[in-house]
């Protein structure tokens, strides 16, 4: 994956092949104390135990091949992998029947810290491909300094849906609005709160 | 919205939506609403942009954007895209499968921007296949 936002739609995917209607994504942006994390919170139908330790395993699948042997799910090994060459945390808590949270954070100024990427088009897409999904998507940046500051956005799939009403939410003009509103915003918020990383990392 | 108008409401849901206005919705709302009944609903076309961890690292998510500006820019409103996941065949990902009412799917395969353009306009719009770009007719029950 080139950037942390294809991570993001990777992992929504899991959580939508496990039924949930509802996915929180939340990003968080902290220079200061050096931390970039993510999660993904879905009310899918959960793992217990067993699966859950198994589901890092990039050997390891869920899926029974209908045909011959199986397919191997690589998308959570992968971002655990990320996570842990950039000096980061990986955590997947998962319970029956409740959903399941993926967290990962990185060292903001990690050389190996992917960039966030087109976090609009990942929207897009899981709004393209599964409509039938609330979408909440929130992005908090903590300003370093001595000026503080910092901003905050978020975005809720479900206050357009009953904005529209009857309409569909995958139009294509709504999805392209709602990619460049999400790019729009945070890329404002992060210049406005000057969020910049400590090292060469240019991203 | 300007800055005298709508003291109650309004605020909760422009912070959600900064650049997508509520203005914009209500045209896009009455544009659908007045089309609505040529449509019958019922779709012109089919896509499938593969979306597995092979397919995303590949990079079908500016496929998938690239198809939806075409829509976007050509006005079609009874094509519908959706997602799938891996088909099995990741080294030949990003693919998109186009499936045009009454007839056979065709799979795409090594896509790109570029090509899905050409795809949607040649295939979707004009109705022959992008011989260069595809992978195999038919469907299979393997996905």
């Amino acid at each position: 994956m080139e950037d942390l936002s294809l991570h993001i739609l990777d992992i929504a995917e899991n959580s939508i092949n496990a039924g949930a209607n509802r996915i929180v994504i939340r990003i968080e942006e902290d220079p200061g104390r050096d931390i970039y994390s993510l999660s993904v919170e879905d009310n899918g139908r959960g793992m217990d135990g067993e699966v859950l330790t198994m589901a890092e395993d990039p050997f390891f699948t869920s899926w029974e091949g209908r045909r011959n042997g199986k397919r191997f799910g690589l998308g959570i090994p992968l971002l655990k992998q990320t996570a842990l060459e950039c000096g980061g945390e990986f955590r997947l808590d998962s319970e029956p029947g409740r959903g399941t949270t993926l967290f990962a954070s990185f060292r903001h100024s990690h050389v190996d810290r992917k960039p966030l990427g087109d976090l609009g088009a990942t929207m897009l897409s899981m709004m393209c491909g599964h409509p039938e999904i609330r979408y909440v998507l929130f992005y908090d940046a903590i300003g370093s300094g001595a000026t503080g500051g910092g901003f905050h956005y978020g975005f809720d799939s479900g206050a357009l849906v009953e904005e529209l009403g009857d309409t569909p939410v995958n139009l294509p003009e709504i999805l392209l609005m709602v990619k460049d509103s999400i790019n729009d915003a945070i890329s404002q918020g992060r210049q406005q709160a000057k969020i910049t990383a400590k090292s060469h990392n240019r991203f | 919205m300007n800055k005298g108008g709508n003291p109650k409401g309004g605020t909760k849901k422009e912070a959600f939506m900064r650049r997508l206005t509520i203005d914009d919705l209500k045209k896009i709302k009455e544009q659908y609403e007045a089309t609505f009944t040529l449509r019958h609903g019922s779709y012109r076309a089919r896509v499938t942009i593969h979306m597995g961890t092979c397919g995303i690292a590949a990079g079908a998510r500016e496929v998938m954007s690239a198809l939806v500006e075409a829509l976007a820019e050509a006005g079609v409103k009874d094509v519908v895209v959706t997602a799938s996941g891996c088909a099995g065949l990741c080294s030949k990902e990003p693919m998109a499968t186009v499936e045009l009412a009454g007839q056979a799917p065709v799979k795409y395969c090594q896509l790109d921007a570029q090509k899905i353009k050409r795809i949607f306009s040649e295939h979707i719009q004009g109705g022959s296949i992008v011989q260069e770009y595809a992978l195999v007719m038919g469907s299979e029950t393997s996905y």
